[in-house]
């Protein structure tokens, strides 16, 4: 379930890559990824997100998008 | 944070200052034992952090031990203003010639200390004021030149005090501004400043006040003394609005949400930055507002951070409308507040709209904010509206809402208001 604010979007190709899961775990300062069988979205923290960008950053192009729902617009690489 | 009066005759002794012979006690026992060793006439006084102890009894007189005994009995169970006492002071009742007030404030408009000196103890110093404005003087003075004693002199010299009065006054009054100053006190007073048939001085009751921020400075001073790091010593409890805001600030780390004091008004308040939250509640004030709380945002809190503490503040009973509003000196990130205090309406089941008067914060992603309030039509300024206008206009609508029950702008019209223009010295 989306946030009120934010939203994450992640390819089904790399929902189960666990190298990605620890790096996005890693990278997000306020903890919207958790890494188990693979990616996993913390819903109750996706308003949390300050658009810095690190996940987007530590994502393979094209896979991973942060959706500002209150503008239609996304962070992606 | 506030000292008992036993503490404050403590600091003075420390300082230098003459008082008159006492003993501070726990037990009825323990006050006979300090009577009989001061060996004379004593009072009894309550060691509450409240004022009127005269009134509620918490201030008695003993001519031998034994009477002592069985008053300061009486005292200890007796609560005044919702406080028990901590114990009771035994003091010596000396014959007193005349009473003088000796007291030092700091004084936030000039943002220096300043003396405040009266023939008249004994009574408030305010009722002096109002009464015989002509038999105070004050005086500010530095707190970073060296101190002189001459200031001192001055301001009490500027009552008519003269010769030996004055002389044996003037380092006493002197020390109290010396204490003010190593201390961090926001009050120092001693009222009476007793002169006795001999002709000397002695210190017969103090008051004082730290500035809480100084509290890890006077560690020292406070182990002395045996204050805990618990012991709020605030003039009243907190109330449970106000219990509840703290542990919102307490179990998120990020930024701050807290310093929340509940008051009984219709505006309910989510303020903040740099200065900012006294600033806009008291020009909610000057408009004729009525704040239901005040609080301190600021340092970037999280989004369930600014949403806990603004549902707490729309869930207080005869709230109507908030406002959100900040100094633009605040580095607090504007979308995330928005996200915060618009997502604590919709979880209330309140339209944001409806519910926040006005949204002024203006500051580091401003853009992102407005678009986030837009969308959920949030009237929201930015830095070209002042925090007074701001406040105005969350004043105005408020007492709109309230179908008269607020007083109107029209009928409080404010002293100066910088409509349109930064109160904040921003560029527009
Ligand atoms: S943009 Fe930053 S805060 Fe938002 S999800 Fe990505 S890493 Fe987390």
């Amino acid at each position: 379930m989306p946030g009120t604010f934010i939203d994450v979007e992640l390819d089904d190709s790399v929902r189960g890559d666990r190298e990605l899961a620890a790096k996005l775990e890693e990278a997000c300062p306020v903890d919207i990824y958790a890494s188990g069988e693979g990616v996993e979205v913390v819903e109750e923290n996706l308003d949390e997100c300050v658009l810095c960008e690190l996940c987007i950053k530590a994502a393979p192009p094209g896979k991973l998008r942060v959706r500002k729902l209150y503008d239609g617009t996304a962070l992606e690489a | 944070m506030r000292f008992y009066e036993y503490e404050s005759r403590r600091i003075l002794a420390r300082e230098g200052i003459p008082l008159s012979k006492h003993g501070f006690a726990r037990s009825a026992e323990e006050a006979k034992r300090v009577a009989a060793e001061i060996e004379g006439p004593v009072v009894i006084k309550s060691q509450v952090l409240s004022g009127g102890r005269m009134k509620a009894g918490g201030v008695k007189f003993a001519d031998t031990p034994e009477e002592a005994e069985a008053h300061a009995r009486e005292i200890l169970q007796l609560e005044i203003g919702g406080h028990m006492p901590r114990g009771v002071l035994v003091d010596a009742r000396a014959a007193i010639k005349q009473e003088y007030y000796a007291g030092v404030i700091y004084d936030g408009v000039r943002k220096r200390p300043t003396f405040v000196f009266s023939d008249m103890g004994g009574i408030d110093i305010e009722e002096v004021a109002d009464t015989n404005p002509e038999r105070i003087g004050r005086g500010h003075f530095s707190t970073i030149l060296p101190h002189m004693d001459f200031r001192a002199k001055d301001v009490i010299a500027s009552i008519g005090i003269t010769g030996s009065e004055l002389n044996r006054l003037t380092p006493i009054l002197s020390k109290l501004a010396r204490l003010f100053l190593k201390y961090d006190m926001t009050l120092a007073e001693i009222n009476p400043l007793a002169q006795l048939e001999d002709g000397t001085f002695v210190a017969v009751d103090a008051h004082m006040d730290l500035e809480n921020e100084a509290r890890p400075r006077q560690r020292e001073l406070l182990e002395e003394l045996g204050v805990g790091d618990e012991e709020t010593r605030e003039a009243r409890e907190p109330t449970e609005f106000e219990i509840r805001g703290e542990q919102i600030d307490a179990v998120d780390h990020r930024g701050v949400a807290g310093n929340v004091t509940e008051f009984d008004g219709n505006l309910g308040l989510v303020i903040g930055a740099g200065g900012g939250s006294l600033t806009l509640f008291d020009a909610v004030r000057r408009h004729g507002g009525k704040p239901a709380n005040y609080c301190e945002i600021g340092g970037n809190p999280s989004v369930s951070k600014a949403k806990n503490l603004t549902k707490l503040v729309l869930e207080k009973p005869g709230v109507d409308k908030i406002a959100v509003m900040m100094s633009i000196v605040s580095n607090t990130r504007v979308d995330i507040v928005a996200r915060g205090v618009i997502k604590a309406c919709l979880e209330l089941g309140h339209d944001p709209a409806e519910k926040i008067a006005v949204f002024r914060i203006p500051g580091a992603w401003e853009e992102e904010g407005f678009k986030i309030l837009e969308k959920y039509g949030v009237e929201y300024y930015d830095r070209s509206v002042s925090m007074h206008e701001a406040a105005r206009r969350a004043v105005e609508k408020v007492g709109a809402a309230s179908d008269g029950a607020g007083p109107s702008v029209d009928e409080h019209p404010p002293a100066t208001v910088d409509a349109g223009t930064s109160g904040e010295g921003e560029a527009p």
